[in-house]
């Protein structure tokens, strides 16, 4: 039973100039890059999941400390974010479409506008981290000490460590991301993708959906712990 | 004085066994050993056989098997069965040796780059140093000042890791009076391999000699008292009122209710936290922010001073010159105010 | 004897193949060969085998003396930098970079891998971990082990801490790209009617590696970088005195690193698999037990990190679940080792230098394997545990186990991809020097583990001395060991006799195209109709 797929229905035509020398078919291909783009977030996963797993085991023994840090954290600027990086995604899947359908002008305008959504969210953090740094809650280079809850101090300096360390790599993985936007752009002009050949569009495409589902965990687990407790920003 | 045994032989093959529970771990490790030793000889025993008879110039025909279930079977579930026996064998050792006797003798041992301190119930201190009764159980409760440290007496065959930032404890019988090893078995920097000492073992008349010495500055739990009037703990645990704080005679090894509804174990580990993290955890009915934090102020062999005053304030503990004898007072919450729920800040 | 491709008779070696189709730097440095990119791997990790072992070499040395010959500085960097180069820059990417690396696509019947460029990629991210981690050399080196637990490397270390664990956090992206590479290729550029079940072991076996290099190396990057914002900006993550757990740090750290050493090992197996079929002239006895008993350590490997850590105060349960589960990762490895050895039964078996190479991988690999039984065992890794017990066990198996398995692939492989033979008496010679030396440098550590002498040590109490010059003796012999074949495979690449495309008469599609291969291995795809190890029809189906 070979693993070898040729799929029927949507087979792209055979591309020349698309398909490298060393695959028998186009669809090989396309299931060659797809396979290796889910393992590849596979180990993003992985990787996420460390500090996934050590904010775990600090929330599990600081739970009033970790609470207690939902009064610094902007629950509207972070719930705005949130929901531009739902509607990234979705112009994201938008612009995977038009590039399925040949749609060269959609494709440009909803790349763009993926971006468009991916640089706000940088913007707005951006913002969130300036008044971190004006509060004195950056751990170990910019503490003031967390003056609300002495008592907490210690284990919130962790937290907030946690929430750098998170927030920063995900912004790191959205940075990149636009760059990938930039070069689909820029073959986009160049009118290279279409029915025949979206595979970049695709893989990228999954790149962003994931880096948004990052954030869909980030959210809740460091914004709204304590949130029950009606703490607001001040 | 020393009983006079030489040191280990000149080159040792085997170590030798001093402690009640060394021979026990010894049957274990031959067990496995001499498992192994079998197996090896099997393998290679087999490989030399079938290399021999089957060599090309003897046997020019390779015979093309696929395999057999009922061998895989076989030699995956008896070696198998064999160590869950290992498993099982192994898991009993480990259990007695997490759980010392409630009569040991405890000892209490400070791991800091490069060296081991050690404390005696009496107010003796040495360092790299440690003296033990034989046939008496003895329990090493352990903190590092620094970086993770491991004690190790290879002849008792104990070890256990020494943290930064919490008690481990390790406990063992000796039996052979003698002098035997100490390690530090943990990388904890330059002088790792420095940080190696003696256990002297003496029979128990000697033993009685050598720790009548005493400490010059008294016991254990006196050293505690005068730390713990030095330090202000006496402003506000006041032994025979209730101040803001909660009373110490009579908490060791209690249950204590916390404000957030647990119900914790007054024991080593919690005192120590109490002094160097006070806000960790709150008795209920007490308020947050009102001990001072000690961190820093005061060293892990202070620490470990003033638990045993306060262990010295529970009926059954050493005794401290200066307490008075009162029946031991169980803590009780004030009740002018209600428990407030620490983390609901007011804006 | 096995026609798997139509192609015209005897092809002696070919006027043009890979090595020489283009000349100069560039067509290396930019090559997306994988058979290229595979032996740029075979200079670059022998480099740092030998810095790695030039390092051990030193501080055997100073272990001839009980005070020590060297500073305790000097020795607890050099014993550190060791850990480090030899287990993340030579045996992590050892036989997957370079001898799956050419092999994988020539044993599917593929052209090249699936991401040619991401494999030379992955080899210049190597280089740039590499170049770190020698930069912390130069500089004085790091002195934490390749461990760095913390807080000692927080917090207390003055060594450079900072670049050996960032050279580290970037080799391990290549390993991520490695395996990535070999899971797409395995699963989606198998030529027709090459089947799961027709793959070559050595091909399981590095499917398998791949899976914990991609599942398990992303926790060692965050581990250190987590580590690394901690000794920068001191934010407490693994400091104790605020809160912060070092415990927390091991099982991040051993999260990876145990999967790691089954990554140490695995590739060597599946390199035994095909020696020992091949000179036994026998298809490899119980295929299907020997492909799922790699799957079967490959997943078991994830869940046992926590035998390191028994002695840190892990609760009781916690030791029983993670020492029953190191039984159980036991049972895999010795289906293997019978299964090699039941291939030689009723075999015909020849004594080629790789074959030499694969009983010594057997007969020590067992060693390796049963005294890790003393170690997973609760009771006795009391006695044990920080010990040189340890260090001869892990030694045993990947040096008495990996390395001879990797020696014995390179020896099998070496005319497929140079088109050259070595001189047959010194490899064999080579090969006894290797065992004999091996065995005289870590045996007796086994002896001075039990007796207590604890590991990391650069000074020792008197009586352990004799052992301590026996072990530096072995390791003077093991070191000649590995030096003659350096000689000797140089000198074949000018003057070696040339071999043909079949020189062991071995089954496997690598052993029907010219040696070397040409740069797209195959004229045209093969098809495969028969299983692996064909050496003759099935005479026994033993029940």
């Amino acid at each position: 039973m070979a693993d070898i797929v040729v799929s029927e229905g949507h087979e792209p035509a055979l591309e020349g100039t698309h398909l490298k020398h060393h695959f028998a078919t186009a669809a090989q291909q396309m299931d060659a890059d797809t396979l290796g783009m889910w393992t590849f977030l596979i180990t993003e996963v992985l990787f996420f999941g460390g500090m996934f797993a050590s904010y775990a085991v600090y929330r599990n023994l600081y739970l009033d400390a970790f609470a207690s840090t939902s009064l610094y954290m902007n629950v509207v600027l972070g719930g705005t974010n949130t929901a531009v990086l739902i509607c990234s995604s979705l112009t994201m899947a938008l612009a995977v479409r038009a590039a399925q359908l040949s749609n060269r002008k959609h494709l440009q305008l909803f790349l763009i506008l993926t971006m468009i959504f991916g640089a706000a969210f940088l913007v707005i953090k951006g913002f969130e981290y300036h008044d971190k740094w004006v509060e004195g809650l950056i751990p170990g280079i910019h503490w003031f000490g967390y003056p609300e809850f002495p008592q907490y101090a210690y284990h919130a300096e962790i937290l907030f460590f946690l929430y750098f360390c998170m927030t920063g790599m995900h912004a790191l993985h959205m940075v990149v991301g636009l760059g990938l936007l930039s070069y689909l752009l820029i073959q986009a002009r160049r009118n290279i993708f279409g029915a025949s050949y979206y595979t970049p569009v695709e893989m990228i495409g999954l790149y962003w959906h994931f880096v948004d589902i990052v954030w869909i965990f980030l959210f809740p687990l460091l914004y709204l712990i304590g949130y029950h407790l009606h703490l607001h920003h001040k | 004085m020393l009983a006079n045994v030489p040191l280990l032989a000149d080159f040792p093959l085997f170590p030798v066994a001093a402690s009640e529970q060394a021979p026990g771990i010894d049957a274990l490790y031959w067990f496995i050993t001499i498992i192994s030793i079998v197996m090896t000889i099997v393998i290679f025993a087999a490989l030399a056989y079938f290399a021999w008879v089957y060599h090309s110039k003897r046997h020019p025909h390779a015979t093309q098997i696929e395999g057999s279930t009922k061998l895989e079977l076989t030699w995956s579930i008896l070696p198998f069965l064999v160590m869950l026996v290992m498993f099982a064998w192994g898991a009993q050792i480990f259990y007695r040796a997490q759980n010392p006797p409630k009569d040991a003798m405890e000892i209490f041992v400070t791991g800091k780059q490069w060296m081991w301190k050690i404390q005696y119930p009496d107010g003796t201190r040495e360092i790299d140093e440690l003296h033990v009764p034989v046939g008496q159980p003895v329990k090493l409760t352990m903190a590092s000042e620094d970086v993770i440290h491991s004690f190790s007496i290879p002849a008792f065959r104990v070890r256990h890791d020494v943290m930064p930032g919490h008690y481990n404890s390790l406990w063992f019988t000796a039996t052979k009076p003698g002098r035997y090893h100490l390690f530090c078995t943990e990388y904890c920097g330059n002088q790792h391999a420095g940080m190696i000492g003696w256990v002297d073992v003496l029979e128990p008349r000697e033993y009685a000699n050598w720790a009548s010495g005493g400490g010059a500055q008294g016991s254990l739990a006196e050293q505690g008292e005068k730390l713990f009037q030095q330090n202000g703990c006496a402003t506000c645990h006041l032994l025979d009122q209730q101040g803001r704080c909660p009373i110490l005679r009579g908490l060791y090894n209690k249950p204590v209710q916390l404000n957030d509804g647990r119900t914790v174990l007054a024991d080593d580990a919690y005192l120590r936290e109490s002094i160097l993290d006070p806000n960790a955890k709150i008795v209920a009915g007490f308020e947050p922010n009102v001990m001072p934090n000690f961190k820093g102020q005061l060293s892990e062999e202070n620490v470990i001073q003033l638990i045993a005053y306060i262990k010295s304030l529970s009926p059954g503990g050493p005794a401290s010159q200066q307490g008075t004898q009162q029946p031991a007072v169980v803590i009780a919450p004030r009740s002018a105010n209600p428990p407030k729920v620490a983390n609901a800040a007011q804006h | 004897m096995a026609t798997l491709v139509h192609r015209s008779p005897e092809v002696e070696a070919q006027e043009v193949n890979y090595l020489n189709v283009e000349h100069g730097w560039k067509s290396w440095l930019l090559t997306t060969d994988h058979k290229r990119i595979a032996m740029l791997y075979v200079i670059s990790i022998t480099l740092m085998f030998f810095v790695g072992g030039l390092m051990a070499v030193l501080f055997r040395i100073n272990l001839l003396e009980p005070e020590g010959l060297f500073s305790a500085e000097t020795y607890n960097r050099l014993f550190s930098m060791h850990g480090i180069v030899m287990v993340f820059f030579f045996l992590v990417p050892s036989i997957p970079a370079t001898l799956a690396n050419f092999l994988i696509p020539i044993m599917i019947g593929a052209k090249d891998l699936a991401f040619p460029r991401v494999n030379l990629l992955s080899w210049y991210i190597y280089v740039l971990g590499a170049i770190l981690t020698l930069y912390a050399v130069v500089r004085g080196g790091v002195d934490t082990g390749w461990t760095f637990y913390a807080p000692y490397s927080s917090t207390y270390s003055n060594s450079y801490v900072l670049a050996a664990a960032f050279g580290v956090f970037t080799a391990g992206f290549s390993s991520i790209l490695t395996g990535l590479n070999f899971i797409v290729t395995v699963h989606k550029m198998r030529a027709p009617g090459m089947t799961w079940s027709r793959l070559p072991l050595f091909v399981w076996s590095n499917y398998a590696t791949g899976l914990i290099q991609v599942l398990g190396t992303p926790v060692l990057a965050i581990t250190l970088l987590l580590l690394a914002f901690e000794r920068i900006a001191h934010v407490g993550i693994f400091d104790p005195n605020i809160g912060g757990d070092p415990i927390l740090f091991q099982h991040l750290f051993w999260f990876y690193s145990h999967p790691a050493v089954y990554i140490m090992i695995l590739p060597g197996m599946g390199v035994i698999s095909e020696i020992v079929s091949c000179f036994s002239r026998k298809r490899v006895f119980g295929y299907n037990f020997v492909a799922f008993s790699s799957m079967a350590i490959a997943v078991l490997s994830f869940v046992v990190w926590g035998h390191h850590m028994f002695l840190t105060g892990e609760s009781m349960y916690t030791g029983l679940a993670f020492s029953l589960l190191s039984f159980m990762v036991a049972v895999p490895s010795a289906i293997k080792v019978f299964n090699w050895t039941a291939t030689m039964y009723k075999g015909s078996v020849q004594f080629d230098t790789p074959m030499l190479y694969a009983f010594g991988f057997i007969g020590l690999f067992t060693i390796g394997g049963l005294t890790g039984l003393h170690l997973a065992t609760l009771g006795t890794d009391v006695a044990t545990h920080g010990t040189y017990f340890v260090v001869a066990h892990f030694h045993y198996v990947m040096v008495g186990g990996m390395v001879m398995a990797f020696m014995g692939g390179l020896h099998f492989w070496w005319p497929k991809m140079t088109g050259r033979l070595y001189p047959e008496a010194w490899s064999k010679f080579a090969a006894l020097i290797v065992f004999i030396g091996f065995n005289l440098t870590f045996f007796p550590q086994f002896i001075l583990g039990y007796l207590g002498m604890p590991r990391r040590y650069h000074a020792y109490p008197p009586e352990f001395q004799a052992l301590n010059v026996l072990s530096t003796a072995g390791a003077s012999i093991l070191g000649v060991g590995y030096i003659i074949p350096m000689v000797y495979f140089i000198w074949s690449l000018k003057s070696g006799p040339k071999a043909g495309n079949n020189p062991w008469g071995a089954a496997g599609l690598e052993w029907q195209i010219p040696s070397p291969p040409t740069t797209f291995n195959f004229d045209e795809t093969p098809i495969v109709t028969e299983e692996a190890y064909n050496y003759g029809p099935l005479e026994e189906v033993v029940g």
